[in-house]
């Protein structure tokens, strides 16, 4: 089971909620990834409008968890506001905070994401901090209260995968016991299958899902994706090599000696 | 009184943040505000007062990643 704050679940994939070509297709998807946690957001919208609590009321009859973000903050303060804004319209202390320091990666603000998690942890929130995979900040963060790290995978919608192999293996092996989910940058698959494999707890997932030409059998296949890679992990994999070890046993062989 | 919501300038009749958002039709909906970039909770709405220029953030839940 997957342990996050209070919450048992079983599934080891999140899913996004955005950029779905229709709330059905949403509907099917979230099905389709077995997923127990969504993430959800607040907008401006105008009085007239009604998207929103339509929105509001299909994630309620999906009867899953939600993780509402802070996504498009820029500073501390803003995304402390955004977070007790989000705590009363969801009715949830649990939030995944991003603050954004530069808007061509969508990299997070460090030193931003540490000063407002410290202030929303001592507030009682249940925070899912959106990190790199940088050591140091990771330790400020655990420090601050954070029972959870959501590490990049590469820049948010970018679907380039495990960009920084060698650096998101480090922070798993620093912190063994804290749950890590890899959120932001997956576009197939594999990479979600690799990211269980090297011992990630779960992974988010949103555009590589939602922009799929069939988004509810994308959903799926990242579905069987995680459950394959974590059942590797438990099964142990083998180290790589730099040289040939046969498969089949030498000894007996015909022709030889 | 002229206040800026959602990035928009408004005229309203009421003071009262309760009164505001029945009168700009908020009415019936799940919303978060926020005044001057302050959150105010629901609870607070009414009994905070508004005044000429201030800003005014109505929030509605929305899809996210």
């Amino acid at each position: 089971m997957l342990q996050l704050y209070n919450a048992s679940l079983r599934s080891r994939l999140l899913l996004g909620t955005a950029r779905y070509p229709s709330p059905a297709v949403l509907t099917q998807a979230v099905r389709a990834a077995g997923a127990e946690v969504v993430t959800v957001s607040l907008r401006r919208e105008s009085a007239g409008e009604r998207a929103g609590q339509g929105f509001w009321a299909l994630i309620r009859e999906l009867g899953v968890l939600v993780l509402p973000n802070t996504a498009g903050c820029h500073s501390v303060k803003e995304a402390v506001t955004t977070a007790h804004m989000a705590r009363e319209v969801f009715g949830t202390c649990w939030i995944k905070l991003e603050v954004i320091g530069e808007d061509d990666t969508l990299q997070p603000d460090v030193f931003g994401l540490t000063e407002a998690a410290r202030i929303l942890c001592a507030e009682g929130f249940e925070v899912f901090p959106y990190t790199t995979e940088d050591l140091v900040v990771a330790d400020r963060l655990l420090s601050a209260g954070c029972g959870v790290l959501m590490p990049w995978a590469a820049p948010i919608g970018s679907g380039r995968g495990l960009n920084n192999l060698f650096g998101l293996t480090a922070l798993r092996a620093h912190f063994p016991g804290v749950p890590l989910i890899i959120d932001a940058g997956l576009g197939v698959p594999s990479h979600a299958a690799h990211a269980l494999e090297l011992g990630f707890d779960a992974v988010l997932v949103n555009t590589a899902v939602a922009q799929a030409r069939d988004p509810v059998q994308m959903a799926a296949a990242f579905a069987q994706a995680v459950e394959a890679g974590l059942a590797a992990r438990l099964a142990g994999p083998i180290e790589p090599r730099d040289f040939a070890v046969p498969s089949t046993p030498v000894i007996g062989t015909a022709f030889h000696g | 009184m002229r206040i800026l919501v959602n990035g928009a300038w408004r005229e309203t009749a009421g003071a009262e943040l309760a009164a505001v958002l029945l009168e700009l039709g908020y009415g019936e909906k799940v919303v978060a505000t926020a005044v001057n970039g302050e959150f105010v909770a629901a609870g607070l709405r009414t009994g905070t007062t508004l005044a000429e220029g201030d800003r005014l953030e109505v929030l509605s839940p929305m899809q996210g990643g």
